[in-house]
């Protein structure tokens, strides 16, 4: 059996640091997409709650307790992020492991809602620290994930570069014309 | 253009991607005969006014949408997503 060797999907392009504005790498831990059959969706929601504690959350919502969060997805999606999702879940949904899928960046700073003021088309002022978006950045599908600090971006992690580089063109914008005063 | 995403909130146009009629999502009956398919399939008005269609959020929580839009003044008049009603 050979030993694979896990790569860092940023490939050394994290942290940036420009003006006000910090993006870096976050690790969300096991990260697990669940779907409700249909009318399943209360069952799914105390299952969830009895084997990790947050329940099956409300469109643009949150749920938290302690390292467990789930996450609003879409339409009668979820994700769950931070445990490894108990098998009496599968009873009511499909449940399958995406960890390996997505790639999360925290960004943070003042300037942190100008900078995706230039890439996101969602007022993100509004998003609570118990908020989600699903939306686009520039031309990739995006979950945007309010914080106390700032936001984390959730994106394919085949489009780890991208992420990256749009971002940072972003954050040198904001930070040239904030120093141009 | 901006559309209420019933799940979203209103967004912008280029979250969403249009198929067009939403007689799209109402089939005829298994045993229909091959002119009810086929008008089915390639027959469309060419509304000006008011018209349903199907729109997929693409950009965004990956619902589809039947919205109700004037083809003249462009404005939109209702979004309600589909339903298991509408699909077979
Ligand atoms: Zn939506």
């Amino acid at each position: 059996m050979v030993d694979l060797i896990a790569s860092d999907p940023w490939a050394g392009l994290l942290p940036v640091q420009a003006g006000a504005a910090r993006l870096e790498a976050v690790d969300p831990g096991p990260l697990a997409l669940l779907a409700p059959w249909p009318r399943a969706e209360e069952a799914m929601n105390a299952a969830l709650r009895a084997a990790h504690g947050p329940g099956f959350p409300a469109p643009g919502r949150i749920e938290t307790s302690g390292a467990a969060r789930a996450i609003w997805f879409g339409r009668g999606q979820a994700l769950l992020a931070g445990v490894v999702p108990d098998p009496s879940l599968r009873a009511h949904g499909l449940v399958e492991d995406q960890s390996d899928g997505w790639v999360v960046a925290r960004l943070t700073g003042d300037g942190a809602l100008d900078v995706l003021a230039r890439l996101v088309p969602v007022d993100l002022r509004r998003l609570g620290p118990k908020g989600v978006v699903r939306t686009m950045l520039g031309h990739m599908n995006v979950a945007i994930l309010g914080t106390s600090g700032g936001v984390e971006i959730l994106a394919f992690r085949s489009m780890a570069g991208t992420l990256a580089h749009e971002i940072a063109d972003a954050m040198r914008a904001v930070a040239g014309r904030a120093a141009l005063g | 253009m901006r559309i209420d995403c019933p799940l979203c909130g209103a967004r912008d146009r280029r979250e969403f991607s249009v198929l067009g009629d939403a007689a799209m999502a109402v089939r005829p009956e298994v045993g229909a005969d091959t002119q009810t398919w086929s008008d089915w399939l390639h027959l469309r008005d060419n509304t000006a006014g008011r018209l349903r269609e199907l729109w997929y959020h693409e950009g965004g929580c990956a619902a589809w949408l039947v919205v109700e839009r004037d083809t003249v003044s462009h404005a939109v008049h209702g979004v309600s997503l589909v339903g298991a009603s509408d699909a077979d």
